[in-house]
């Protein structure tokens, strides 16, 4: 565990903290970027260039910008005015703390599951492509098939505002 | 001797990180580099000035500034002077933090994409196995700062520019993958280095570059229109129209985070074309085989700045697009067009060299690129306009 | 075929990029202000008065009549009447200008004083470098500045200043007509009522002379 580590680490949880306590919504959603490259640069860290780059190329390229959209679409950006906490907070805090309990469990467990890697592989992107296009690819159709489907629903959502408005 | 003079660079950065003690020769090395880039491109985004000033004057029938320095090779020097000491106005309402993170971020991510481009023969800041995602992973980011820099200015217009910007750099980048990945299909890599390798063998003396092939010179019209769209440039110039929204996303910008924004569009311009050139016009591989002695670096710099010129010859003939004319243009012209190249791409591959796959991927895409033209053409009523009101 | 249009463009501005190096109708700017394009005739920037002969104050063909200042849009024109007279080109006696202003600042160069003036005394100039550092004063043009000989008339504005000339001696003949006919007949009036008294005188001579 090296000293980067604990900086991108540090990087990374600072970013979420500060996207669940910030006061205006904008702030939070860039804040939630700042996490999200803090993520990529773990995964370059691990040597996972395709994950890495794909992660900024997907997350900050595309989601962060969809957040920050919807965020100005639908509602005021200034802060609300009875707080930024919810009344059920406790109710929150016991789900946050099992699905932590949970992934925490599932991570360890894993350490003596799988095999025990001595050296470290070296995945080029070739693999990922033949894994993609060979072993996987049902998922992969199966993805594209549902993200199709997303995209004829947003545009018939779009189409019938339109008629709507009409 | 032209061995020397190509990796003139590369030995002069080994001689004088040879002064370091060993253990920091390597990070020294990174360092000489980037200072380099760090150096090189501001002077060519100087340059880039001057071209389009002196270009734009010229093709409009005027000269354009010849008095600041010899034909006004001194001008971008003026203009840098007269944004550094001009005041720096945030609007009172605005949001200062991200109001001035917004420039920072453009500058950083747009000189980041340049790291990975292959100025010359083993003249690549990082070599990456997989740098040409890195490269549209910086240029995805762009996006972010554009809307940053209109959300924290407070004011509609500068909102309106930012979404319109944003909407178009997202509709656009899309195809400007899509025209890359047809490379790397052919190619068989997502390295750079390795792109530029496989087009620097010549038959006859001609190059392989790829814009040289069908479906090559189809990417390439896709890949510079997309390009033109995401710098924001002429006739994509919408969200920074000067006529229409004063300037767009960066009207409350002043001194210089606005030289930071015009640094960052212009040093994205040649990053872009540098890309470009990179995929297809064969990067530092000199156009014909006898020419091999003169230096890699040359022929990277004077095709990037041949781009350039190009860019701004379309700036000065096409008139502005409109927002919705471009992204119709976006997702029902180019971008199908983009898939059918990546098909014709793959043809290319699997038909067995020699005339019959220039005559089978040439047919295809002329074909269709009249058929969708032609279809397109014909729905444009020139006539008496009938307009539609608002609800 | 699509793209056709963009091709044509382009090519329209490469042979403009071109033509600028090699042919004049190409380029169409000239270095200010070492070089500069001579105006058209009907250049006009900001009215002036008119003199004829050397001196300014005697020969102004302005009259205060004051039709311009009236007529004015922005109303930059500012006339003091004189108290006395003296005479005009044709000999009448007229009033004269003991102040005229205009005010460049806010003259519109519209040409309306011109255009109503009955006298020809007020035409425009072609000046246009009239900068200057004093923002009030600067601009407020009085009637020497304002004064410009007819000789300078004729320079800038050739055909205009011969055929006001023209008309000018014309009405000066025309007068000059009505004048010596005026004479003529005042000469044959004068002549005629001293026969009537010389025979009168001579009558009672000849009454006292019989008896």
């Amino acid at each position: 565990m090296s000293l980067l580590f604990y900086l991108i680490a540090a990087l990374t949880v600072v970013g979420g903290l500060a996207a669940i306590l910030l006061k205006n919504t904008v702030h939070c959603a860039l804040a939630l970027t700042v996490a999200f490259a803090g993520l990529a640069v773990m995964f370059l860290e691990l040597d996972a260039q395709f994950a890495g780059f794909a992660q900024i190329l997907v997350y900050i390229g595309a989601v962060a910008i969809l957040v920050v959209f919807a965020i100005l679409l639908t509602r005021n950006a200034e802060t609300p005015k009875d707080g930024v906490y919810s009344r059920n907070w406790f109710a929150g805090l016991v789900i946050a703390a099992g699905v932590f309990a949970v992934l925490g469990w599932a991570v360890v467990h894993s350490t003596r599951v799988l095999p025990h890697e001595t050296a470290m592989p070296a995945v080029t992107v070739l693999d990922i492509g033949n894994a993609l296009m060979g072993r996987y690819v049902l998922p992969l159709e199966i993805v594209a098939l549902l993200l199709t489907a997303a995209l004829i629903g947003a545009v018939i959502v779009a189409m019938h505002e339109k008629e709507g408005a009409k | 001797m032209s061995e020397n003079a190509d990796q003139i660079f590369v030995l002069l950065r080994h001689w004088i990180v040879g002064f370091l003690p060993a253990g920091l020769q390597e990070i020294a090395g990174v360092v000489l580099s980037v200072i380099a880039i760090i150096a090189i491109f501001p002077t060519l985004f100087a340059l880039a000035v001057w071209m389009e000033r002196k270009g734009l004057a010229r093709m409009q029938n005027r000269i354009g500034p010849n008095r600041a320095g010899p034909f006004g090779l001194l001008q971008p020097i003026a203009d840098g002077i007269k944004s550094l000491t001009k005041e720096d106005i945030v609007p009172l309402r605005a949001d200062a933090v991200v109001h001035f993170l917004a420039p920072v971020l453009l500058v950083v991510v747009v000189f980041m994409g340049i790291a990975v481009l292959p100025i010359g023969r083993n003249m690549t800041l990082v070599h990456m196995d997989s740098g040409l995602l890195f490269f549209f992973a910086m240029g995805a980011s762009t996006e972010l700062s554009v809307f940053m820099a209109g959300w924290s200015s407070r004011n509609k217009y500068s909102l309106l520019g930012a979404m319109r910007g944003v909407a178009q750099m997202i509709s656009y980048e899309v195809p400007l993958l899509m025209s890359s990945v047809a490379v790397v299909m052919i190619t068989g890599s997502l390295s750079l280095e390795k792109i530029v390798e496989v087009q620097n063998q010549y038959t006859w003396g001609l190059p392989h570059w790829y814009i040289f092939t069908p479906w090559g010179l189809a990417a390439f019209v896709m890949y510079a229109t997309a390009a033109t769209a995401e710098t924001n440039r002429s006739p994509f110039d919408l969200p920074e129209g000067e006529s229409e929204l004063v300037a767009g996303y960066f009207t409350e910008y002043s001194g210089f985070k606005f030289a930071l924004f015009f640094l960052g569009e212009y040093v994205g311009m040649l990053s872009i074309s540098g890309l470009g050139t990179t995929l297809f016009l064969g990067g530092w591989s000199a156009p014909f085989a006898f020419l091999g002695w003169v230096p890699s670096w040359f022929w990277f710099f004077s095709k990037v700045l041949m781009s350039i010129a190009v860019f701004i010859w379309i700036r000065g003939t096409l008139p502005r697009l409109r927002q919705d004319q471009l992204m119709n243009f976006a997702w029902k012209f180019v971008l199908p067009f983009t898939l059918l190249d990546l098909f014709v791409a793959a043809l290319w591959r699997f038909m067995s060299d020699g005339w019959a796959r220039w005559v089978v991927c040439s047919a295809i895409l002329l074909a269709v690129y009249a058929l969708m033209g032609g279809v397109g053409m014909s729905r444009k009523h020139f006539g008496l306009r009938k307009y539609r009101y608002a609800e | 075929m699509l793209g056709e249009g963009i091709l044509r463009g382009l090519a329209e501005t490469a042979r403009n990029f071109v033509g600028s190096f090699v042919s004049a109708d190409r380029l169409t700017t000239v270095q200010y202000p070492e070089e500069r394009i001579a105006p058209i005739e009907a250049t006009r920037d900001f009215p002036f008065l008119v003199y004829d002969g050397g001196d300014w104050e005697a020969g102004m063909r302005c009259v205060a009549c004051q039709i311009c200042e009236k007529e004015c849009p922005p109303k930059c024109i500012y006339i003091v009447k004189s108290a006395d007279k003296k005479p005009d080109a044709l000999g009448k006696p007229q009033f004269y200008p003991a102040r005229f202003d205009i005010d460049i600042s806010v003259c519109m160069s519209c040409q309306i004083c011109v255009e109503v003036c009955p006298f020809q005394a007020i035409k425009m100039d072609t000046e246009f470098e009239l900068s200057t550092t004093d923002r009030f004063g600067g601009l407020l043009f009085d009637r020497e500045k304002l004064a410009k000989s007819n000789e300078h008339y004729h320079k800038i504005h050739p055909t205009e200043a011969a055929e006001v000339d023209a008309r000018l001696a014309e009405e000066k003949a025309k007068a000059d007509a009505k004048a010596t006919a005026a004479a003529a007949a005042a000469a044959a009036k004068a002549a005629v009522p001293s026969k009537p008294v010389a025979a009168a005188a001579a009558k009672p001579e000849e009454g006292e002379a019989r008896s």
